[in-house]
C-alpha cells in the first residue's frame, strides 16, 4: 500500500515537502487531481499517479497546466475536492483560465500548487507567483516548513470550499525539496462522484454575467481578508520593539537568526502564511508595537509593499524596509548568513560572518555541466542538423532535456524563452532575416504548447523547419507520460495521439519521420526538408535511453569499443558527438563499456569505421 | 544552540539522496529532529548532487558557507568544490577516488591534484578523514554501495550524536533486502576506515 494511503494517525514520518503536500491533500479527501510535471513540483503529481493506481483517486497528466486546471475546474464545479500542481511558469500557462475561474468560483474545492524556484535551480526565470493573488483575487497560502506544508494543504481545501474559490498554495524549491518530520492525521473519505446544477447566468462568463460576478469576487475577497486577519497561519511571535515580517522559508532563517544573534527578546516577528488577501488589521496591531520594521522575503517586495501600504493607510510613519542596497535582494535564494547579516545591519547588532576556511589557494575544480546522456537520441539528431546547416541556420529551441544541446560541441540552441516558443519565434526569425531557421521541440512540449504555433505558421506561410525530438516521454522531469505515450505496459489504457498525424492534420505539407540513430538517412531527410519552402517538420523518433530501460521490451545492447589499430585519432567522435561514454587516455579515445548504450551513433560518424561492437570478453570485463 | 549541520556532496548516481535520507531516519530514531534539503542538478545527466542535513534545534533547511559541522564528500573534487561550507571547527570525511567530469575525460579541462588539496584542507579543519571509499565499496561487493561506505565513515567518525546501530537499522529499512549483506559490509568497512566500528 502506498505510504500516503495508510491511515497511521499520529505516526510521525520523515517526508519530502512534496510528499507532505500530497498527504495533506489525501487527508483533505482530495478526489480529483491533475498536473503537468515541472521542477520543483513534480513529486506531488508522482504521489497522486501512484495512489491513483491503487485507489479511486482520479489523477491525470494533462497536456499542459491550463488543461490540468480546466479539467480540475470542471470536476470542482460538480462539487469534488480537486488539486492541480505545477511549477511557477506553469501558472502563466494556466492563468487565462485561472483568472476568470475566480469569477465563477467553484462548488467543491480547487487547490492550485504553484511551486516557485528562487535561484532557478531548474527554471528559466524566478518569477514570484504571489502577484497572481492580486491579479486574480484568489487566496494564497505559503508554508514555512514541511510539516506546515501538509497542515496548510489540508486547510487549503476547507478554505476553498468555504469561500467557493480556488486557493493557491505557493511553495518554493526549499520547501518542495526539503524533508522534515510530519505527523499523519486521519484520512478523510473521498467523494469521487459529483453533480452539476446548470446555472448559466452564474457560470457563463459573458460580459453581462461577469459584471455580476466581479462584485461577488470582491465580496469573497473581503471575507477572505477577514479570515486572513484571524488566521492562525498569520501569527505574531515575541514582544520586542523591533519588527520583522516574513513568509515561507524566510521565517525559518529569521527565527534561527534572531536566536543566534542572541537578541530574540528584542524582536517581534509577524509570520505571514495566509498572504493574500493581506491581513491588514493584524499587521496594523503588529506595527503599533514596533519601532521599526524589516521585511524578510525572497523574490519580489510583495509583503513589503503590503506592509508599507497598510502603515500608510493607518497614518503610521515608522520605518519599513526590506529590499534595497545593503538589505535584501530580489535575486536568488536567501541563506542563513544573508538573513542574519541583514537583520544585524538593519537593527545595529554586532555580527561576525561565520568564518569559512581559506579556499583561494585550492586547485580549481572543473565544472560538472549536465550533459545529454550516453545513447541520447537528441545528440544524434542535433549532429545531423548541424551537418547540413552548420552555423548558418538560426536554432530557436525549447524546454526539456534537449535544451542541453546548447552546450558545445553541439551548440544547437540560439533562443529559448518558454514552452512552445521555439516554433512561435521561428516565424519571426525567418521573416526578419530571410535565413534558414530550424526550431527544436520535444514531444511532451509539442503537445503542451507546440500545436497552435505550428497551425499559425502553416496558415501564415512561414518558412522554417521544425524538428520534433520525440524520445517517447517527458525526459527532464522524470519520465512522465504525455498524450503520445502508450502505457499498456503499466496496464493503463490510454489513447496515444500520433505526432505525425497531428502535424499532418495541422496542414504541414512536408513531414518526414526518421530514427535519428540512422545517421545518413537522417541527414538525407534534413537535406530534403531544407529544399522545401514553407513549414516542414522532421520527427526524430527514438526512445530516451533512461526511460527505455524501464520498458518491458528493453534488451541491453552490446556496447561499442574503439579498435586501436583502425583509429587514426581524428577524434571526430569526441569533437562532434561528445558522448559522455568517451574518454581520452594517453591521447587515444576509448569508450566506457559501462556507460555505452550501444546506440551505434558514433560508429556511423567515425571516418575510419574504427568504432565496433565490443567482443564478448570485453563486455564481461 | 545544538544543531549539527551535515553537508553531503556527490556526483549524480552515487546515492547521495538515499544516504541523506538514512542519516535523517537514523537521527529521528535517536530522537533528534532532522531537517534536510536536496538539490539534484539534473543528477541523472552527470551533474552535482547536494544534500543538507540539519540535526537538532532550528527551523531553516539550509547550511551557509562556513557553517557545516561535517562535510561528507563522495568524490574528492566535489569535496574541494564544497570546502567553503567548512570552518575551522568542521570535520571533512571524503572519498579519495576521483570520478572526473566528462570534460576531463575528453581533455577539455584538467582534474585537480587531490593529494595536495587534501593536505591543505587537513590543516585548516578540525579533522579530515580520507578513505578510498570506491575500493571499499568494490571490496564489499558492489560499486553501488559507495554511499553505504560513506555512511559507515560518518557513523564511525563519531562526528554525529547518532550511534552506528541507528544507521544500520535505517539502512535496513531504506534499502533493498537483496543488497542488505553488501550494504552492511560496505558500512562496516567505511566505519573501520574512519576509525571506529
Amino acid at each position: 500500500m502506498h505510504m500516503l494511503l495508510k491511515e497511521s494517525p499520529n505516526e510521525e514520518k520523515l517526508l519530502l515537502g512534496n510528499e507532505a503536500i500530497a498527504r495533506g491533500a489525501m487527508e483533505a479527501g482530495v478526489a480529483f487531481t491533475a498536473a503537468y510535471p515541472g521542477t520543483p513540483s513534480s513529486e506531488i503529481a508522482l504521489q497522486f499517479f501512484q495512489i491513483s493506481r491503487e485507489s479511486d483517486l482520479y489523477f491525470e497528466y494533462s497536456a499542459n497546466e491550463k488543461v490540468a486546471l480546466e479539467v480540475a475546474a470542471g470536476a470542482a464545479m460538480c462539487g469534488l475536492r480537486t488539486m492541480v500542481t505545477m511549477k511557477h511558469v506553469g501558472v502563466n500557462v494556466a492563468a487565462d483560465a485561472l483568472i476568470t475561474l475566480a469569477y465563477t468560483g467553484v462548488n467543491g474545492a480547487l487547490v492550485l500548487v504553484a511551486a516557485d524556484d528562487p535561484f532557478m535551480f531548474s527554471s528559466q526565470n524566478e518569477q514570484d507567483t504571489r502577484w497572481y493573488g492580486k491579479l486574480s483575487g484568489l487566496p494564497i497560502l505559503e508554508p514555512s516548513t514541511v510539516a506546515e506544508a501538509k497542515e496548510m494543504t489540508t486547510y487549503a481545501f476547507d478554505l476553498s470550499e468555504s469561500l467557493k474559490l480556488p486557493v493557491i498554495l505557493r511553495t518554493t524549491t526549499r520547501i518542495n525539496h526539503s524533508s522534515g518530520m510530519v505527523v499523519f492525521g486521519p484520512l478523510r473519505k473521498r467523494v469521487t462522484r459529483g453533480s452539476f446544477e446548470k446555472n448559466p447566468m452564474s457560470y457563463v462568463c459573458i460580459p453581462a454575467v461577469s459584471r455580476d460576478l466581479h462584485p461577488k469576487l470582491l465580496e469573497k475577497m473581503a471575507r477572505a481578508a477577514a479570515m486572513a486577519d484571524e488566521s492562525p497561519w498569520n501569527r505574531i511571535e515575541g514582544d520586542g520593539p523591533w519588527g520583522i515580517v516574513c513568509n515561507g522559508v524566510s521565517y525559518g532563517y529569521v527565527s534561527d537568526a534572531i536566536k543566534e544573534l542572541g537578541a530574540a527578546d528584542r524582536f517581534r516577528v509577524l509570520r505571514v502564511g495566509f498572504s493574500h488577501p493581506f491581513p491588514e488589521k493584524l499587521t496594523h496591531r503588529f506595527l503599533e508595537m514596533c519601532e521599526k520594521v524589516l521585511v524578510a522575503e525572497e523574490g519580489e517586495p510583495y509583503l513589503q509593499e503590503a506592509v508599507s501600504s497598510c502603515a500608510q493607510g493607518f497614518g503610521m510613519m515608522l520605518p519599513i524596509h526590506g529590499k534595497g542596497e545593503g538589505l535584501f535582494s530580489k535575486l536568488y535564494e536567501f541563506d542563513p548568513t544573508t538573513v542574519k547579516r541583514v537583520i544585524a545591519a538593519y537593527f545595529n547588532l554586532p555580527f561576525t560572518l561565520p568564518a569559512s576556511i581559506r579556499i583561494d589557494d585550492l586547485p580549481e575544480v572543473p565544472a560538472r555541466p549536465p550533459n545529454l546522456c550516453p545513447g541520447c537520441p537528441h545528440r544524434a539528431a542535433y549532429v545531423a542538423v548541424r551537418e547540413v546547416f552548420g552555423d548558418e541556420a538560426i536554432y530557436p529551441t525549447d524546454i526539456g532535456c534537449y535544451t542541453l544541446g546548447l552546450l558545445p560541441p553541439l551548440r544547437m540552441g540560439d533562443f529559448l524563452i518558454a514552452m512552445g516558443a521555439g516554433i512561435g519565434t521561428a516565424g519571426g526569425f525567418a521573416r526578419a532575416t530571410g535565413r534558414k531557421v530550424v526550431a527544436f521541440i520535444g514531444d511532451s512540449t509539442f503537445f503542451h504548447s507546440g500545436l497552435s504555433p505550428l497551425a499559425s505558421a502553416v496558415y501564415n506561410n512561414h518558412d522554417f523547419m521544425v524538428v520534433v525530438l520525440d524520445n517517447g516521454t517527458t525526459g527532464m522531469t522524470g519520465h512522465q507520460p504525455h498524450p503520445g505515450v502508450d502505457l499498456r505496459h503499466l496496464n493503463l489504457e490510454r489513447t496515444p495521439v500520433s505526432i505525425e498525424a497531428a502535424v499532418k492534420g495541422l496542414g504541414v505539407q512536408k513531414v518526414l519521420t526518421v530514427n535519428p540513430f540512422k545517421y545518413r538517412k537522417t541527414v538525407e531527410a534534413v537535406r530534403e526538408l531544407a529544399r522545401h519552402r514553407g513549414v516542414s517538420v522532421l520527427i526524430a523518433a527514438a526512445p530516451c535511453p533512461l526511460y527505455e530501460r524501464t520498458l518491458p521490451h528493453y534488451r541491453k545492447r552490446r556496447p561499442f569499443q574503439v579498435n586501436a589499430a583502425k583509429c587514426r585519432d581524428h577524434k571526430v567522435c569526441v569533437s562532434k558527438a561528445a558522448c559522455p561514454a568517451f574518454f581520452v587516455a594517453e591521447g587515444k579515445v576509448g569508450i566506457d563499456a559501462d556507460r555505452c548504450t550501444g546506440c551505434t551513433f558514433c560508429a556511423q560518424i567515425c571516418p575510419e569505421n574504427a568504432i565496433l561492437p565490443a567482443a564478448d570478453k570485453e563486455v564481461a570485463r | 544552540m545544538t544543531t549539527k549541520r551535515i553537508m553531503i556532496v556527490a556526483v549524480g548516481g552515487q546515492g547521495n539522496i538515499l544516504a541523506a535520507r538514512i542519516v535523517g531516519e537514523a537521527a529521528a530514531a535517536a530522537g533528534i529532529t532532522p531537517r534536510m534539503s536536496e538539490f539534484h542538478g539534473m543528477a541523472q545527466r552527470g551533474g552535482v548532487v547536494e544534500s543538507m542535513v540539519l540535526l537538532g534545534d532550528g527551523v531553516g533547511y539550509c547550511i551557509a558557507d562556513g557553517e557545516a559541522d561535517i562535510l561528507l564528500g563522495f568524490e574528492p573534487s566535489e569535496t574541494i568544490r564544497a570546502a567553503k561550507k567548512c570552518g575551522a571547527h568542521s570535520v571533512i570525511i571524503t572519498n579519495t577516488a576521483p570520478q572526473p567530469p566528462f570534460t576531463v575525460a575528453t581533455g577539455q579541462s584538467r582534474y585537480p591534484d587531490i593529494d595536495s588539496a587534501m593536505a591543505k584542507l587537513a590543516g585548516r579543519v578540525n579533522r579530515l578523514i580520507a578513505l578510498d571509499a570506491t575500493s571499499l565499496a568494490l571490496r564489499a561487493g558492489s560499486s553501488l554501495s559507495l554511499n553505504m561506505v560513506m555512511l559507515g565513515a560518518l557513523a564511525g567518525s563519531g562526528a554525529t550524536d547518532v550511534a552506528p546501530d541507528r544507521f544500520r537499522a535505517a539502512m535496513k529499512n531504506k534499502t533493498k533486502a537483496a543488497f542488505a549483506g553488501i550494504n552492511l559490509e560496505a558500512f562496516d568497512l567505511g566505519a573501520r576506515a574512519a576509525g571506529q566500528g
